[in-house]
């Protein structure tokens, strides 16, 4: 398991790979939207936690058609799935990889990020937090989409289709609990919720993705 | 003489003709009773006549979230027991039910214009209908993406597994993002709460109408897809011939 | 003529959509299952005949 996740973050931190095209997404992203709603800081404020969110999301969902779409066209999946690592076990890992080179590095870079979109400094540590707690649950969901469109042709449109609406609760209280975070109220709530969903998602996914894998490579 | 026997296609078809026209006859009957019985009704004292709206809303409404449950069940039966007529049966009813999603949310928002002064609004009822309608695009959309039709139909039934746990889980975490202008149940069984007879009993019939309808729809749109795949089939044989 | 006083655009649209719609489906379904049944006759027609 542990050699199937370096050679994971060894392909995608080589040449290639794709690594920080996620994050300079990201930057574009932020950096459009004041050109789109205006520079005034009063205009900005309010929805800079959501577009923050919003941007890791669509950063998560470019990358994710990569998790599964190499290993099958090149017949690595095929080898993964004969390997005596249950299938459950290699999805766990990928979405792991995925995470930890597309996700982390946008949870990193969107205080920075935030400062063009003037977030409040009292939302930063909340900003980081629902940020660690919500993304994993988005690489897994998104681990699922790719396995249930990796053999089709045009699966990218799809893939967002899929994906994007088994987003919503994570985004609902991802951003929940930076509102509350930021007016001084009680974040408690939507953050366990946040973490009652990442933690479920994390447990019961792999399982359906594997599942899906399996219907892919019959 | 069990339930299962209907899984068998060529059961299934001659029953279902034999069941169709009885059934179609009771649907129209039912609908076109049901709402114009709506239609004729008095007027609310408070809402007006846009009271009338309520005939094709609620069971509308009422239609679209019983359709993705049994979406859920047909799926499963499916994928634990491999009955090709449940598979096709789940297919069939999902066009129905982002249909009745879209009669539910056009009729919701013409009657929350005059009533709530706005044509849309986020209260978490109509958003969660909007990310039910999601769902069933999304579900739509990988049915007719997969070329294989047996993976197309177990790529759909784990996402239908998926998506009704997501679905579930949007509407409370819609719930508890904003509270709403929507109100509450509209048919409740507590005493004092309950809509007036005369609009009961036209709502009634009017939602055995929708179920009715959907039941001879689903039933001509399963009979196509087994004729569809019966054709296909066939062609494969004489190709091969 | 029913009497629908000033909702009557309302409750009109309300109504001309959902018909609509229901008639839309219906058709679909109804020449899908039209064209799946003619189909399928000529396919066993050419094998039987």
């Amino acid at each position: 398991m542990i050699a199937l996740l370096i050679r994971d973050l060894r392909l995608a931190t080589r040449a290639g790979g794709g690594f920080g095209l996620a994050v300079a997404f990201f930057l574009i992203l932020c950096a459009l939207v004041p050109f789109g709603v205006g520079p005034d800081t009063s205009a900005l404020r309010p929805i800079a936690p959501g577009i923050l969110w919003l941007g890791a999301l669509l950063a998560c969902l470019l990358s994710l058609d990569r998790i599964f779409a190499l290993d099958y066209e090149d017949g690595s999946l095929d080898l993964l799935a004969t390997a005596p690592l249950p299938l459950e076990g290699v999805v766990a890992v990928k979405a792991l990889a995925h995470w930890i080179t597309t996700m982390l590095p946008l949870v990193v870079a969107a205080p920075l990020f935030g400062l063009l979109l003037h977030l409040p400094a009292q939302a930063v540590p909340w900003l980081i937090i629902s940020l660690l707690i919500g993304t994993p649950a988005m690489s897994m969901l998104g681990a699922f989409g790719a396995a249930v469109t990796v053999g089709l042709r045009r699966g990218g449109l799809l893939l967002s289709l899929l994906v994007l609406p088994l987003y919503i609760p994570t985004l609902i209280f991802g951003t929940e609990v930076i509102r509350r975070g930021q007016e001084g109220g009680d974040p408690a709530t939507p953050l366990l919720f946040l973490a009652g969903i990442t933690t479920g998602v994390i447990a019961l996914i792999p399982f359906a993705a594997a599942a899906a894998l399996r219907i892919n490579l019959r | 003489m069990s339930i299962w026997e209907y899984a068998n296609p060529v059961k299934f078809m001659r029953s279902s003709g034999a069941a169709l026209p009885w059934i179609v006859g009771a649907a129209v009957i039912c609908t076109v009773g049901g709402v114009a019985w709506g239609f004729l009704t008095p007027e609310d004292y408070r809402q007006g006549s846009t009271v009338k709206i309520v005939f094709l809303h609620v069971p509308a409404a009422m239609m679209a979230i019983n359709i993705w449950v049994m979406m859920l069940v047909a799926s499963l039966i499916w994928l634990i027991r491999r009955h090709h007529v449940s598979a096709l049966a789940a297919k069939a009813a999902a066009p129905i039910g982002a249909v009745m999603t879209l009669i539910a949310l056009a009729t919701g928002a013409i009657w929350g214009q005059p009533m709530w002064g706005t044509w849309w609004e986020w209260d978490p009822r109509l958003t969660s209908f909007l990310i039910l309608l999601l769902f069933y695009i999304g579900y739509i959309a990988l049915w007719s993406a997969v070329e294989d039709a047996d993976s197309a139909a177990d790529l759909t039934g784990v996402l239908c597994l998926v998506g009704s746990v997501f679905a579930l889980l949007s509407r409370y975490a819609v719930l508890f993002w904003n509270q709403g202008l929507h109100q509450g149940a509209s048919l409740s069984v507590a005493p004092g709460e309950r809509m007036s007879a005369i609009y009961r009993y036209p709502l009634y019939l009017s939602m055995l109408g929708f179920f009715l309808l959907f039941l001879a729809l689903l039933l001509i749109r399963t009979r196509t897809e087994i004729r569809r795949r019966r054709l296909a089939a066939l062609q494969a044989k004489e190709a091969r011939a | 003529m029913i009497e629908l006083g000033k909702y009557s655009t309302t409750v009109l649209a309300a109504y001309g959509v959902s018909l609509a719609l229901l008639a839309a489906l219906i058709w679909q379904t109804w020449t899908a299952n039209a064209r799946a049944r003619r189909d399928l006759e000529k396919q066993e027609n050419r094998r039987n005949g």
